[in-house]
Parts: C-alpha cells; sequence; structure tokens
C-alpha cells in the first residue's frame, strides 16, 4: 500500500467546493439585500420629495394677474430627517428664475404636471432633486410655475450604511453556517467511505465473504465490484487448495497400487535378482510418492504462508500430537522417540504449518538415525519458542553446515529440492513465514539438531 | 483379529487382504459404504480400515455415523488426500489414526497394533505354546511366568513364528517383514534378531531351528 499514489482529497474538494458555492451565494445575498435596500431608501425619498413639491405648488395661486406663492410650512418639516439634511429649493416662473437657489438648475422637458427625480452635485455635497411644474390658469393667461427642490443624502447614506453593515453580517453568518454545514456534510460523507475502509481492515486473512451491511446508493457500485473480487478470489483459493488435495490423490493412489503389487509380489519371489529389483522398485515408490508428497505440501505451504492462520496453541501439546502419531513408525525400526521440554509454550501461529515443519524434521531424523537409536524433540519457550529435533545419525557434514544453513537462508537451493532438501525447505519457510529461523547443529557426541525458532 | 476393509480399489484391497491373512488375521472386504454398513451391522469387528472416496459416498459420512451410531470399533482412515489438509478432519470425526497413500504395509500393521493396544486395554488375548505365554496385541510376552521385554522387531518375528508354526521362513521374508525398504538393513541383520528371540525363548520348549540354505522355522521341544 506504500507506493499507492494519493491525488487530491475527496473530502477536501467536495468541502471546498461546497465553501466556494457558500461564499459566492453570501456575497450575492449582501449585495442583493443592499440593493434591495438602496431601492427603498431612495423610494421613500422620491416620495417625500414628490409631496412636499406637491404641497408647495398647491399653494401658488394666481391672484390679481400675479402668481403668489406662500411656501407651506409642512413641506419642509416633512422633509426633516435626524442626520439634519440640507434642503434647497428654486421656484422659476415661466424659466425665469424667481426666489430660492438660483444654482439649483431646473430640468429640461419637465412640464404641465409632471415631475422628474434626478441625483447629482451641488456645492460638492450628492443632492437628490426633482423638478416639477404646474401651470397656473388666470383670467387670460397662462403661467407656468416650476420648483426645483432638492435634498441632501446624509440621512440615506447613514441608513443605507447601516443596512450594509446588518447585510455583511447577515453574509458572513451565512458563510459560517454554511462552511459549517459543508465540513459536516462533506465528513459525513466520507465516513461513509472510512466505515467501508475499517471494515475491510478489520477482516481476519481468512475472511472473504461479502459486505451485507447496508451502504449508500453510490457507494453500492464500488462495494459490488469489492464483493465480486472476493467472491473470485475466494473460488481462486478454494479452487487451489481443492487442486492441491486432487492432485496429492491423483498421484498417490496409483502408486499405492503398484507399490501394493510389487510387495505381493516381493512375497512370492524368490529369485535374489529378481526380489532386488522389486526392493527398488518399491523404494522408487516410496521415493516419489515421498516427493510428491512434499512438493504438495511445499505448495501448500506457499499458499498458506501468504496468509497465515494464526491461533492461540500450545507447541508442546502440537508436538505431543505428532510424536503419538509418528510412534508407531519409529517402533518398526525400534526408535525411541521421546518429547522433553517445558511442559506448555504458549505460542499464536499456524497449527497446520508448524506441525508439518516438524512432521519434516522428525521423519528427515528417522530417516538418518541408526537402527535402535533415540530421537528426542525438545520443545522450549526460550530462548525464544522453539522445537528442536536431534538424532544420532551421521549428522551434517561439519565443511557443509554454514553452506548448507546459509544456502537455506537465502532461499537458492530450488535445484536441489527433491529429497531431503524440501524437508528442511518446509521446516525453514514455515519458520520464516512466522518470522522465525531454522538452525543446523551437530552434536559432540555424534548426531545431528535442527532447531525450528520461531 | 478380525478386520473389516472399505476400499474400492480392488487391487489395493486384494494386496491388503493378503498380507494381513498372512499375519494371521481374518480381513473382511466391502467395496461400497451400502456392503460396509451390512458387514457392520452383522459381523463384531476388532478395527475397521476405511478408505475415504468411495464410489457410493464419503468415508468420513460413514465414520460419522459410525460414531453417532455408539459402534466404539476403532477405525484406520486410509486417504490419498493431501496430508496437510486431510488429516485434521478425519481425526476429528473420530478415527483412531489414518495413513496416507502410498503406504509401507509395516507401518499399516504398526498402527493396527498401535491403535488396537490402545483400545484393548487390560483385556488380553494371550496365546499359550511351549511354556510361553504372548500377547501381540499389548506386545507381552511371558516365558515360564518371567516377563519378558520384546523390542518391535522382535515382537513382530515372534508373531510371525506364531502364526505359522512349523513353516519355513526364508532369511529374505523375514527381513522383508522387518525392515523397511529404505533401510538398507542386509539380510545378515536378520540373524542378529534371531539369535535375540532364541535367547529370550531359552527357557521355553520353543526353539527355532535353522534350516541351512532355506531359512528358519518355530519348532515346539518335546
Amino acid at each position: 500500500m506504500a507506493d499507492l499514489s494519493v491525488s487530491g482529497s475527496l473530502r477536501n474538494r467536495l468541502a471546498l467546493t461546497l465553501i466556494g458555492g457558500a461564499a459566492v451565494l453570501a456575497i450575492l445575498l449582501f449585495f442583493a439585500v443592499r440593493n434591495y435596500a438602496v431601492q427603498v431608501a431612495q423610494q421613500g425619498q422620491n416620495d417625500i420629495l414628490q409631496a412636499s413639491v406637491t404641497s408647495i405648488l398647491d399653494a401658488a395661486v394666481i391672484r390679481n394677474n400675479k402668481v403668489e406663492l406662500d411656501l407651506p410650512y409642512s413641506a419642509f418639516s416633512m422633509l426633516a430627517t435626524p442626520a439634519d439634511d440640507q434642503v434647497f429649493y428654486a421656484i422659476l416662473q415661466d424659466g425665469i428664475h424667481i426666489s430660492g437657489y438660483d444654482d439649483l438648475v431646473f430640468s429640461a422637458g419637465v412640464s404641465g404636471g409632471n415631475s422628474v427625480f434626478e441625483t447629482g452635485k451641488m456645492r460638492g455635497v450628492t443632492i437628490r432633486k426633482i423638478s416639477a411644474s404646474k401651470t397656473l390658469i388666470g383670467a387670460n393667461q397662462r403661467i407656468e410655475i416650476q420648483i426645483v427642490l432638492a435634498q441632501t443624502q446624509d440621512a440615506l447614506s447613514d441608513t443605507l450604511d447601516q443596512i450594509s453593515r446588518n447585510a455583511a453580517v447577515l453574509g458572513i453568518g451565512f458563510f459560517a453556517l454554511a462552511a459549517a454545514l459543508s465540513f459536516w456534510a462533506s465528513s459525513a460523507t466520507i465516513g461513509q467511505l472510512g466505515k467501508l475502509t475499517s471494515s475491510v481492515t478489520r477482516r481476519g486473512p481468512q475472511d472473504l465473504s461479502p459486505f451485507s451491511k447496508p451502504v449508500p446508493r453510490e457507494m453500492a457500485p464500488l462495494v459490488t465490484s469489492l464483493n465480486s473480487l472476493m467472491g473470485r478470489l475466494e473460488q481462486s483459493l478454494s479452487q487451489s487448495e481443492d487442486f492441491i488435495a486432487e492432485a496429492a490423490h491423483r498421484v498417490r493412489t496409483p502408486l499405492a497400487t503398484v507399490r501394493s503389487y510389487a510387495e505381493a509380489t516381493l512375497q512370492r519371489v524368490n529369485k535374489e535378482e529378481n526380489r532386488e529389483a522389486m526392493r527398488s522398485m518399491i523404494k522408487a515408490i516410496d521415493e516419489s510418492s515421498r516427493a510428491a508428497g512434499q512438493l504438495l505440501d511445499h505448495a501448500m505451504i506457499t499458499f498458506r504462508a501468504d496468509h497465515l492462520e494464526r491461533q492461540e496453541l500450545d507447541l508442546v501439546a502440537l508436538t505431543k500430537e505428532l510424536v503419538l502419531r509418528l510412534t508407531p513408525i519409529a517402533d518398526m525400526k525400534d526408535l525411541s522417540l521421546t518429547l522433553q521440554g517445558d511442559s506448555v509454550v504458549p505460542y499464536s501461529g499456524d497449527f497446520v504449518l508448524i506441525q508439518n515443519a516438524v512432521r519434516n524434521l522428525i521423519d528427515n531424523a528417522m530417516k538418518y538415525s541408526p537402527a535402535e537409536g533415540s530421537i528426542q524433540v525438545i520443545v522450549s519457550a526460550s530462548p525464544s519458542p522453539q522445537i528442536t529435533v536431534c538424532d544420532r545419525g551421521p549428522g551434517f557434514p561439519n565443511d557443509e553446515i554454514e553452506t548448507l544453513t546459509a544456502r537455506f537462508q537465502r532461499g537458492t537451493n530450488a535445484t536441489n529440492t527433491i529429497g531431503s532438501g524440501l524437508g528442511l525447505t518446509i521446516a525453514r519457510d514455515v519458520a520464516a513465514a512466522h518470522g522465525g529461523k531454522i538452525t543446523l547443529t551437530n552434536v559432540q557426541e555424534g548426531g545431528a539438531c535442527v532447531t525450528l525458532s520461531l | 483379529m478380525k478386520f473389516l476393509l472399505v476400499e474400492d480399489n480392488k487391487d489395493l484391497a486384494n494386496a491388503i487382504v493378503s498380507r494381513m491373512e498372512m499375519s494371521g488375521h481374518v480381513i473382511d472386504h466391502a467395496e461400497k459404504l451400502e456392503d460396509a454398513t451390512v458387514f457392520v451391522a452383522t459381523g463384531e469387528y476388532d478395527l475397521i480400515l476405511l478408505d475415504i472416496m468411495l464410489p457410493d459416498g464419503d468415508g468420513r459420512a460413514f465414520l460419522r455415523q459410525h460414531r453417532a451410531s455408539d459402534f466404539d470399533t476403532p477405525v484406520i482412515v486410509l486417504t490419498a488426500r493431501s496430508q496437510v489438509s486431510d488429516r485434521i478432519g478425519s481425526l476429528d470425526l473420530g478415527a483412531d489414526d489414518y495413513v496416507t497413500k502410498p503406504f509401507d504395509h509395516a507401518e499399516l500393521e504398526a498402527r493396527c497394533r498401535a491403535v488396537l493396544r490402545r483400545r484393548a486395554g487390560n483385556t488380553t488375548t494371550a496365546i499359550e505354546i511351549g511354556g510361553i505365554a504372548f500377547d501381540p496385541v499389548a506386545g507381552n510376552l511371558v516365558v515360564q511366568g518371567q516377563a519378558v521385554t520384546l523390542r518391535n522387531r522382535e515382537l513382530r518375528l515372534l508373531e510371525l513364528f506364531l502364526n505359522a508354526p512349523g513353516q519355513i521362513f526364508s532369511k529374505n521374508k523375514l527381513s522383508d517383514r522387518l525392515f523397511s525398504y529404505d533401510d538398507d538393513a542386509s539380510e545378515n541383520a536378520i540373524e542378529v534378531y534371531i539369535g535375540r528371540l532364541r535367547k529370550h525363548l531359552q527357557p521355553s520348549t520353543l526353539r527355532i531351528t535353522t534350516l541351512r540354505g532355506l531359512g528358519y522355522r518355530l519348532d515346539l521341544d518335546g
């Protein structure tokens, strides 16, 4: 898993997208609120200016062929604001300035009851002004009375500032809430993946059953693929095991028949050269069945070493079972097979593999042991859990011990696996799979010891 | 001893039957589980040799059924399957032991002996002749009231002679029965065991006679 290339994070990507979206929305919200507020505030000022100008125009009358205009007090009082905005006015009669500020320009094109709003500058201050006109009809005359009314926008901008602040607070609040929700949502979504991951990780090495817990719909294709992959894996694993068992069966059954025939024939044949031939034949059968068995065992062990079925076991009980099982064979050769050492050696390992390794060591010892010799099997817990098998045979050639051990450690003995080599190879592979090793030593009084340390 | 062999391979079965008969056992042969069930129901057996793969089913199913129906006849399974994967299953199902095909007949006999000895407990079936009492199952020999400890090969040699008193055994035949084929034992090694056995039998009236050029024979003196 170390060389898995990681490109970005789904969670960060999701969170960033959601937060980015929230930021854009928050800014849009701010401007929308502010814009609307400007419109509403402007509309309010317009209405008041309109009302004010209307009341002024209403006050204009023709009396004695002259225009009389008494500015109503209410027209200005209604324009009062908390910010003490300034009010400017100008009154024109037929385009001629009569009263008020003469630098307040009447908008062209306004006539007969119309009014026009404008925003502009006057004396360096922003103003909102309304230009309105009214036609007064007297005896034989029509007089156009025009009024310009303007107001500074201090109160308005105060209000707008206030609203902008509130809109900003609203936007930031919205953003913060949305960001928190994004984090929560992306974490919750990725959490589903995390759950799947941990349920894959928690599984034992032998557990290839499909996932049955409900998963979100979007993850279903992934889990389905995973399940089908595991199904295929399980099938191919069990096929391999079946194949090995079946291969053993196919090889051993005919060998058993041939061997039985050879043995039966040997009982009937008296001529010495024929007997010798039959014996060689039986020997060859035994050798090939042993080699086939060991090759298949080795295949099984290589296969199992990849996913050790560790369990709590007692190495002494494991070895005792094996010694009991092999005692009849040892008896046949009048060999004494004894078990010594500690009474309990707990260890967590693969029962089948360790037993197979120890069986190979004892088989080898029995093969090399002289008649009526003794074989000692010693199980001890220190320095590490280990099983030693000692025989009183010829021992290992002294000059080859180093190379034998080294060769096994390096595992380059593949060319020399048939025969006794494979027994040690199996033991070495089993030890290696458990993080241990095998050690070969010669005993001073004669004989060889092989120690399987785990 | 009366054995039942359940094995569908006729050649192998014949070889086992003739070998067991040579060793003085009575052996019935069933080719199928169906026959085996009938045999077990009608005959009393001391031991069952059971193949795992049979034409009409799995020997392990028979074993399970056999154990469930309270028969406590010991069972040795003959298996050709991989040693790593199969043996635990058969032992768990109540088999007393197993041998992996192809097997050495001497090993099969040794396992039969071990299983029978384990099961026999204190019940003895001693052969009494010429001043000795011999229990082949327990491996006990009593000569003129004195218990003698026999090594395994001495025991098997005595058993061979006692199964066929008066028969001449060639050195070759004895050697084949006592040594496995990878032992490289010379036929002269037989003389060592004959010598030891003679010493053990000294106080009795049993004699091992050497017939020059032919072999050995067990005779009863007097």
